[in-house]
């Protein structure tokens, strides 16, 4: 695989949302703005590529046994550090995300590709392999955000496109996420076939 | 009273897995049969229970008193995680029975949001021990509920014609978004 194929699989035929379904949980709990959807989007993209990189530097030394005790703690490592940074610098926002943040840890694209691909490669791809997945997880939330976002209450990334009260409040709530990811991904199903 | 309040809270009001999103890999993965559904909960019920106690204890009598509450996320998951393998471990000595009943499931808890989550809850929420493990029972009724409903409507999804694209999971997350919205009906009742 050259480096612009491992590049380009993250957006589209291995993305971690639409294709592979993993880390469903902040998908559908995070996505009611444009604005959350990217913000965790970068959050665990800088985790993957932190873990990737660490990972795919010591995964040799670590014993089999405890392998994924051990990519667990580099990733957990790293969550930590995004929950300080953006408890930091960006308060309004870590609010809104909440208990997502540390739930990086248990986000299965991590460790999924720590274990599928940065304990098996070397640092340059696994790096590539980080930015590609992360930005195309990001991607997925950005868009999904944008949609809610979008029909619930008439704004795209905060900017107010039609008067709030012709939103569909319900895309909003916990229900419309499932159903616009749902209409998403069948959407993009059927792209892909034709 | 005040426990009335937490059980219908977390088990209908902010159910677990529709409302707050935590779970959501365990119930769209385990959620084919009926059958699977109710093994998925007893094992999600026994860890979240243990956990919560352990990952409570572990917060206020180390994290607190050191001032190193920054290691949570750390703490916890690795607890979670060896939590999960001696309860394996335990179980398969003890209740071979049960250990059929519930093996297969527990690897897939480590990875179950919903354990880590409501761990971390239980300690932004400040309750007390007691209120924290009838909190963490009551999530994983609601978890149990919702996964159990939903297993019972995907058996009859399999049997209805649909357009292509959205066979499986698109039509999964549809019927889950419209549980969800009957869910919604209990708001306002705490």
């Amino acid at each position: 695989m050259t480096h612009k194929e491992n590049f380009l699989k993250g957006f589209f035929k291995e993305n971690a949302v639409f294709t592979l379904l993993l880390g469903m949980c902040p998908t559908l709990g995070v996505t009611s703005s444009a604005i959350n959807g990217l913000g965790m989007g970068l959050a665990t993209t800088f985790v993957l590529i932190m873990s990737n990189l660490v990972i795919s530097l010591v995964s040799s030394q670590i014993p089999d046994k405890v392998k994924i005790p051990s990519f667990i703690v580099i990733i957990a490592s790293f969550v930590t550090m995004v929950d300080l940074v953006m408890a930091g610098y960006v308060p309004a926002l870590h609010e809104q995300l909440g208990v997502f943040i540390p739930l990086i840890v248990v986000n299965c694209v991590v460790l999924g590709r720590a274990e599928a691909f940065a304990s098996k490669n070397k640092l340059v791809p696994s790096i590539i392999d980080g930015v590609s997945m992360g930005l195309g997880f990001a991607m997925a939330l950005t868009m999904l955000g944008a949609i809610r976002e979008f029909f619930g209450s008439g704004k795209m990334f905060g900017v107010t496109l039609f008067n709030e009260t012709y939103g569909m409040l319900v895309f909003v709530l916990a229900p419309g996420a499932f159903i616009a990811l749902g209409y998403l991904i069948a959407f993009i199903n059927r792209v892909r076939k034709a | 009273m005040e426990f009335i309040v937490i059980i219908i809270s977390a088990i209908f009001v902010n159910n677990v897995v529709l409302m707050q999103f935590l779970g959501i890999c365990p119930f769209l993965g385990v959620s084919k049969k009926v059958s699977t559904a109710v093994g998925m909960t007893g094992a999600v019920t026994f860890v979240m229970i243990l956990a919560t106690i352990v990952t409570y204890l572990i917060q206020h009598y180390i994290l607190n008193p050191y001032g190193i509450g920054f290691m949570q996320t750390i703490s916890f998951i690795l607890v979670i995680a060896s939590l999960v393998q001696l309860v394996e471990i335990i179980l398969k000595k003890v209740s071979p029975a049960l250990y059929q009943a519930l093996g297969v499931f527990l690897p897939l808890i480590t990875t179950n949001c919903a354990i880590l989550g409501v761990a971390i809850m239980t300690i932004q929420k400040d309750y007390n021990l007691l209120e924290a493990v009838v909190f963490s029972g009551a999530s994983a009724i609601g978890f149990g509920l919702a996964l159990v409903l939903f297993a019972g409507l995907r058996e009859h999804l399999d049997l209805v014609e649909l357009p292509k694209g959205i066979k499986g999971t698109p039509a999964a997350l549809i019927v889950a978004g419209l549980l969800a919205m009957a869910f919604m009906g209990f708001s306002g009742i705490v």
